[in-house]
């Protein structure tokens, strides 16, 4: 039984929202989603009725907000099938959740000549932390190439892994929708003796996610992308890797004891959590994965699938030549993430078009220059879908994109 | 919400369609580049400079039809200009552009108060939530370049028309 989108979109109080007395076909979900009313009441309720610091106060209010916390740190940990809850570490972003990662582990680990692999389709967020490491450390970048269908090329994989220390790659390309095989290259890079981190960042949101079957070390993702709030994502490492690693910020919370001489970390996870945390976000992270988890990761995933194979169906056949959509063609091996070309409309311009009928898209290098340069373009426009969208959102986008016909005409 | 006849006349997009002085110039020409971070759009710049006097500019770089546009337009306006024309003219430019109270702009510093407040009510009356000082002012000298004062309603696009003035301002920092 497929998703009802219309009962979903009700849950949405943003799409009760018009703007020019049209309603808004919000198709940018891959740069942040919207919130169902279960994730704002989550966080309005803390903060009317619960509203107190965590692992501090021994009375009544600060023990239900430690509760209201250790729960959504639990369902964090179940959806992505964490072994331990304490390997669940809040983060600001996946982006602070990278830094953690290549501070902490990255600094103390790596030097002079240690290879770190990436690939060429990752967010500037699994590169440019890697890229300061070779500054400080002295580190060697290793890039996996991509196809010219946008899939990772691994033919060369052993070669590229000989000397590893980390392999670090996307689950899920932002730009190219592609789905990676994970558990493959993880399984390469224990064998190479490196070990695995996967930037989880636009997979958890659309796709059943388990940490132990993609065979990963580390995984970073965040909240804003699944349903959940700004300022808040999660590190998660396995007991081992974490208890290895050293600290990344001091001060408040992440402290066992400390003296005029030093001080001494806290037990897992807050060694990594330094400071008061987010705790109204992180609430609301855990109302937003008891929200996916009612509708079921499978039918959402389901959901995506069959409307990315009707947007790439119904592109194709009504554009032809005059649209060219990057990544994988076949909908069950890639999300719903869709980069476009259209005629020779420059992105930047297209998006202005659309948004004259309220269809929201993103145009830019969504943060990965390295794979724009690889595709030889500057920008892309880029559809991004989930579980609020549906065929008409796809009919909406294709009607919009050909009002671009009207102002940069046929044979420009 | 701003028509988009307002942002894409046809006077833009033939600068766009055609992009008058493009190419390279060799040394001594100095070049600059400037990005907009957000959405990839380049500009270059090669300016030849004799004498405080532009007296070739070339202009290379990919980008949206504004920022283009805008870098096509600003090489007819200043070649052959002397260095105070352009700076004269960069600063009337981001006026335009409502980015007020910089150095460049003396336009917009010039403007009496009156001016500043018939401006705001004229920008929030046209949706755009901008201060622009002369945003309403006509401006002979401006040229072609008055059909970019549209992008002031679109306020995210702002950032496309000045990035080739901006560059243009460099590559004069550089040769004085």
């Amino acid at each position: 039984m497929g998703i009802d989108v219309s009962s979903i979109k009700a849950d949405f109080p943003i799409f009760d929202r018009q703007i020019n007395g049209k309603p808004i076909v919000y198709l940018d979900s891959g740069a942040t989603s919207q919130k169902p009313n279960a994730v704002l009441d989550a966080m309005d309720n803390y903060y009317r009725n619960h509203s107190a610091s965590v692992n501090r106060g021994a009375y009544t209010l600060a023990a239900e907000a430690n509760d209201l916390v250790d729960e959504a740190r639990q369902l964090v940990a179940d959806f992505i099938g964490a072994p331990n809850t304490h390997e669940v570490i809040f983060t600001k972003n996946a982006t602070e959740a990278a830094n953690l990662f290549a501070h902490s582990w990255g600094r103390s680990n790596l030097s002079q000549g240690d290879v770190v692999v990436i690939t060429e389709m990752e967010h500037h967020a699994n590169i440019v932390p890697w890229h300061m490491l070779v500054e400080s450390n002295g580190i060697e970048l290793r890039w996996i190439p991509i196809t010219d269908s946008g899939e990772l090329d691994l033919s060369e994989l052993d070669v590229l892994l000989d000397g590893a220390k980390l392999v670090s790659v996307t689950a899920m390309s932002n730009v190219l929708g592609t789905m990676n095989p994970i558990r493959r290259i993880a399984d390469a890079a224990h064998a190479a003796g490196a070990i695995m981190m996967t930037d989880g960042s636009q997979y958890v949101p659309h796709v059943p996610t388990n940490v132990t079957e993609m065979g990963v070390d580390a995984m970073i993702f965040t909240g804003h992308k699944m349903l959940g709030p700004t300022g808040v994502g999660v590190f998660w490492g396995t007991t081992e890797l974490l208890e290895a690693m050293p600290p990344f910020l001091g001060g408040g919370d992440m402290i066992m004891q400390v003296t005029k001489e030093g001080f001494t970390t806290n037990a897992l996870p807050h060694k990594f959590e330094a400071g008061t945390p987010m705790v109204a976000e992180i609430i609301g992270l855990g109302a937003a994965i008891k929200y996916l988890n009612n509708i079921g990761m499978e039918q959402v995933r389901e959901h995506e699938v069959a409307l990315t194979a009707y947007a790439l169906r119904s592109l194709n056949e009504r554009f032809g030549d005059d649209i060219t959509i990057h990544g994988p063609s076949e909908p069950a091996s890639r999300g719903g993430a869709l980069s476009m070309a259209y005629k020779e409309v420059h992105p930047h311009d297209l998006s202005q078009v659309l948004d004259q009928a309220n269809v929201c898209v993103r145009a830019g290098h969504h943060c990965a220059k390295p794979l724009m340069q690889v595709m030889g373009v500057n920008s892309t426009a880029r559809a991004s879908l989930y579980i609020y969208n549906d065929e008409a959102d796809i009919d909406a986008l294709a009607d919009a994109l050909e009002s671009a016909d009207d102002i940069f005409g046929m044979g420009f | 919400m701003p028509g988009l006849e307002d942002l894409y006349k046809e006077i833009i997009l033939d600068h766009y369609r055609n992009p008058r002085n493009r190419g390279e110039l060799p040394p001594p020409a100095c070049k600059t580049e400037g990005f907009n971070p957000l959405c990839g759009d380049e500009i270059v710049v090669y300016a030849h400079i004799v004498d405080d006097h532009i007296v070739d500019i070339k202009m290379g770089g990919q980008g949206c039809s504004i920022s283009q546009s805008s870098a096509s337009m600003m090489s007819q306006a200043v070649k052959g200009k002397s260095l105070d024309e352009v700076r004269k003219l960069t600063g009337e430019f981001k006026a335009m552009m409502s980015i007020p109270g910089k150095d460049d702009a003396p336009a917009a510093s010039e403007s009496s108060a009156a001016e500043i407040e018939a401006a705001k009510a004229a920008a929030s009356a046209g949706d755009a939530g901008n201060i622009a000082g002369a945003a309403e002012k006509p401006d002979l000298s401006m040229g072609d370049l008055s059909a970019l004062k549209g992008v002031v309603k679109f306020p995210v696009r702002i950032k496309c028309a000045v990035l080739s003035w901006n560059t243009l301002l460099e590559a004069i920092e550089q040769a004085s």
